[in-house]
């Protein structure tokens, strides 16, 4: 494995992880734009214009971008985020210079009108199909409680209204602010031939104008309390709780994720034993979220509505003598085996070497290898995870309760 | 593509290990199907299976319960677990060095199960908490009622069981289901990743060698319902599940049909995606996949979408389905052969994705279809074929399940 990287004039980074033995390559555009970087007005326009990217460009319809990327037998996608936009695709090596010639061209798309109608009303089907799934916007309703006014609380798809009060003017209004190159990365993974992507990359984006598009982020005030959003006809009560954790720049990151994988990984942890072994309840987790400049931490419990009261006291009690006693050496030990096996499982996907390389970039301009990243893990105290524990302690957090019952209190 | 190996080794006892060494990665998996599916349950206690797969794990050999889910820890090793129609499967993905001793612990689980009366309440608590949960995922509802009509029972079964069977179920019957069914002859175990078979096939002979096979038991099938079924819900979307005859694994058609329903439903400029969301703009999610039980075959469409546009989205569909039969084309067929190609080589990165596969090709082939093999099946294509195919085989006699606020129409079928 062999890491290179390479800076265009115009501030674009391309990054590779090269794997000489690898039979597929992946590539993916990686843009610091996401929901926190909208105003209530365009709330969805990220998302609205990741899914306008493969919409066309002055040289491709949308049929001929979906053509070319079938053609090419790539497996592609494309995520929004909170602080982030991914566009994705792995093939053989043989294509590499088509899809990053695609990919590219893709990345300054056009933004008819006639497409940006039709793909709004794809949206607004998309934003109604979460609607209908557990926990029923419950996810969205904890991030605005939480964050209160700052842009974190916004939902990455907007609403129906939102989405649909969308014009191409302010989606184009948007793009010059975030889509500038020096604000984005082209990472790549498995079998590169740097050289050629390096030259590739220059004729296909060297001409795009640089402009300042640095996110100055502001610090939210996060929120405490309970709240409910009822549904009647659903099955099971969804509980959500969000705490402050580590943010991306904390030194104690990793720390703050072992200590949700002993809190809440889906075996062998407090949240297992205390829930999916009694049959209390059907999923339980506990999961870090870093942002830029804060973080937060998520608990979730889905159970049979009549046991929920007694599950938020039971969420409590754990998380409380998680921090006042701490974890112990063994589930440390435990962890860091989980977290190991995970990592090289991963290492071997050169789809997720691709992420890892991108993410790294997003978050901290850094690369560590999958075995520079387990060593981090390995090489973790006790007392590191236990003073993360007293740092984030989740003992104060946001409450989200949807279901069945709206008689549910606070713990 | 890398050249494959795949080996096997059949025990006396009917157990069958399979492996494909995969030497560049540094992880292994293992998937070990029991042949003590839902099928077998009976009647009136749909979900033993699925019950008796929860309770396995809690305690066997020299574990109890929470000894059990820290030596699977200490390995490193996601462990899976799930009661299908046939089998009870159980799998995991670990660091190579780690697959002997993850062996040595699903023998425990499969021969040495204690089965706490203590715990029984706990267990059957889980199985109740999974069926909740089905309830409030609506595309899998709707496609459990559609596979239920499709296939009747116990091919079309759904492995959770009920509220009501759940309650009826035993812990006699818990171990009478175990005695019965976790057998060695039919006991499939797929290897895949860094190992050394001669080590796998030594231990797993010494774990598995001296159990005795037992009786198959006798399964009868009712005929499917098919037809048309709506399911009145108030949600936000129309959940849309269409359904037609498909082609089994083993069948000589399988290849031809495999290539018609990739053109409906692979890729981004498939048909289904194209027609239905990218023209239309009438859904999020679509698709159409061929899915097989051992001796019979659906390919199931699935849609979601407001109710005000659930007619249009059903009609486009199923107008899709028929102009199939017209044929595909050959740049259709050329995208396809090459979505497949990069799909199989990327697999070779996934020794939990081989170890999956090899185990479902023995379940149903009786044998590996290799990489190499499939390639050249698909490479084999031509449109003429797939066309002569599709001319005797169209798309006809559908199935409809929806649920959501309005039910919708099929033409040419009756609803029930």
């Amino acid at each position: 494995m062999n890491y290179r990287t390479h800076t265009l004039d115009n501030g674009l980074k391309i990054l590779a992880q090269i794997n000489d033995h690898a039979h597929t390559s992946a590539f993916g555009f990686f843009v610091r734009a996401g929901s926190r970087d909208e105003t209530s007005e365009i709330s969805g326009v990220s998302h609205f214009l990741e899914h306008m990217v493969f919409k066309g460009t002055p040289n491709r319809s949308a049929a001929d971008v979906n053509l070319q990327l079938d053609e090419m037998g790539s497996h592609s996608n494309a995520r929004t985020g909170e602080e982030s936009t991914i566009y994705h695709a792995s093939v053989l090596p043989e294509f590499q210079s088509n899809v990053v010639e695609l990919l590219s061209d893709i990345m300054r798309p056009s933004l008819r009108l006639e497409d940006f109608e039709t793909e709004k009303k794809v949206i607004i089907e998309e934003i109604m199909m979460y609607a209908d799934q557990p926990p029923y916007g419950g996810f969205e309703k904890i991030m605005d409680a939480f964050f209160g006014d700052h842009p974190l609380g916004q939902s990455v798809l907007g609403t129906v209204d939102s989405v649909t009060g969308l014009t191409p003017e302010a989606m184009h209004d948007y793009f010059r602010t975030r889509y500038s190159p020096s604000n984005m990365a082209l990472a790549a993974a498995g079998k590169i031939d740097f050289d050629a992507l390096v030259a590739d990359t220059e004729q296909r984006c060297g001409h795009w104008e640089n402009f300042e598009a640095a996110r100055e982020p502001t610090a939210p005030k996060f929120n405490s309390g309970f709240q409910t959003l009822h549904k009647p006809n659903a099955h099971q009560q969804y509980i959500l709780q969000l705490s402050p954790g580590a943010s991306i720049e904390s030194a104690d990151r990793f720390a703050a994720r072992v200590a949700a994988t002993i809190l809440g990984d889906d075996a062998g942890s407090r949240f297992y034993w205390e829930f999916l072994d009694s049959g209390l309840a059907e999923s339980a987790g506990v999961g870090a979220n870093e942002f830029q400049g804060c973080g937060s931490v998520m608990a979730v419990v889905c159970c049979d509505p009549d046991e929920a009261q007694n599950n938020l006291a039971r969420i409590k009690n754990v998380l409380h003598k998680a921090v006042e006693d701490g974890v112990t050496e063994k589930e440390l030990t435990m962890a860091k085996k989980r977290i190991a096996s995970h990592i090289l499982l991963a290492s071997e996907r050169t789809e997720t070497l691709m992420f890892s390389v991108g993410t790294q970039w997003l978050n901290r301009q850094e690369f560590r290898t999958p075995q520079e990243i387990a060593d981090v893990y390995q090489n973790m105290t006790l007392d590191e995870v236990n003073a993360a524990l007293k740092k984030y302690p989740m003992q104060d957090p946001m409450t989200i309760v949807v279901g069945p019952r709206d008689d549910l209190v606070p713990a | 593509m890398k050249q494959q190996t795949i080996l096997t080794h059949q025990f006396a006892n009917g157990l069958t290990l399979i492996g494909q060494p995969m030497p560049w990665l540094q992880s292994a998996a293992f998937a070990l199907s029991v042949p003590a599916g839902s099928r077998y349950d009976d009647k009136e206690k749909i979900g033993t299976a699925n019950f008796l797969c929860e309770m396995v794990q809690r305690g066997c050999g020299d574990y109890d319960s929470r000894q059990f889910v820290e030596a699977l820890q200490m390995l490193g090793v996601d462990f899976s677990s799930s009661a299908g129609n046939y089998h009870t499967h159980f799998g995991g993905a670990l660091i190579a060095s780690e697959l002997l001793p993850a062996l040595r612990i699903a023998a425990d689980v499969l021969r040495r199960p204690h089965l706490p009366e203590n715990q029984l309440e706990e267990g059957r608590m889980v199985c109740l908490q999974e069926i909740a949960a089905t309830q409030d995922d609506l595309p899998q509802k709707a496609m459990a009622r559609m596979k239920a009509r499709f296939y009747g029972d116990p091919d079309g079964r759904d492995s959770d069981g009920t509220i009501e069977s759940i309650q009826s179920i035993t812990l006699e019957d818990l171990q009478t289901a175990h005695q019965r069914f976790y057998r060695p002859d039919g006991l499939i175990i797929a290897v895949a990743g860094q190992f050394d078979f001669n080590a796998v096939v030594d231990e797993v002979g010494k774990l598995f060698d001296d159990w005795q096979s037992k009786p198959s038991p006798e399964v009868v099938q009712t005929p499917p319902a098919k037809g048309v079924e709506h399911i009145p819900f108030e949600s936000e979307q129309t959940h849309i599940v269409v359904g037609f005859k498909g082609c089994t694994y083993s069948d000589e058609n399988y290849y031809l049909n495999r290539c018609a329903i990739g053109v409906l439903s692979d890729g981004f400029s498939s048909r289904l995606f194209t027609e239905v969301r990218e023209k239309r703009g009438l859904c999020y999610s679509i698709s159409a996949s061929n899915h097989s039980v051992k001796y019979s075959a659906g390919v199931f469409c699935y849609s979601g979408t407001t109710a005000a546009r659930a007619q249009e989205t059903l009609d486009v569909i199923v107008e899709q389905l028929r102009e199939l039969s017209a044929g595909v084309t050959e740049a259709e067929l050329k995208r396809l052969k090459i979505q497949i190609r990069s799909g199989l080589v990327s697999q070779q990165e996934s020794c939990r994705a081989r170890a999956n596969a090899i185990n479902s090709n023995w379940f149903h082939l009786g044998r590996i279809r290799t990489l190499d093999e499939i390639l050249d099946n698909i490479n084999s294509m031509t449109v003429e074929k797939v066309n002569d195919y599709l001319s005797q085989h169209p798309p006809s006699d559908f199935s409809l399940v929806t649920l959501g606020s309005k039910s919708l129409t099929l033409r040419d079928v009756e609803t029930v």
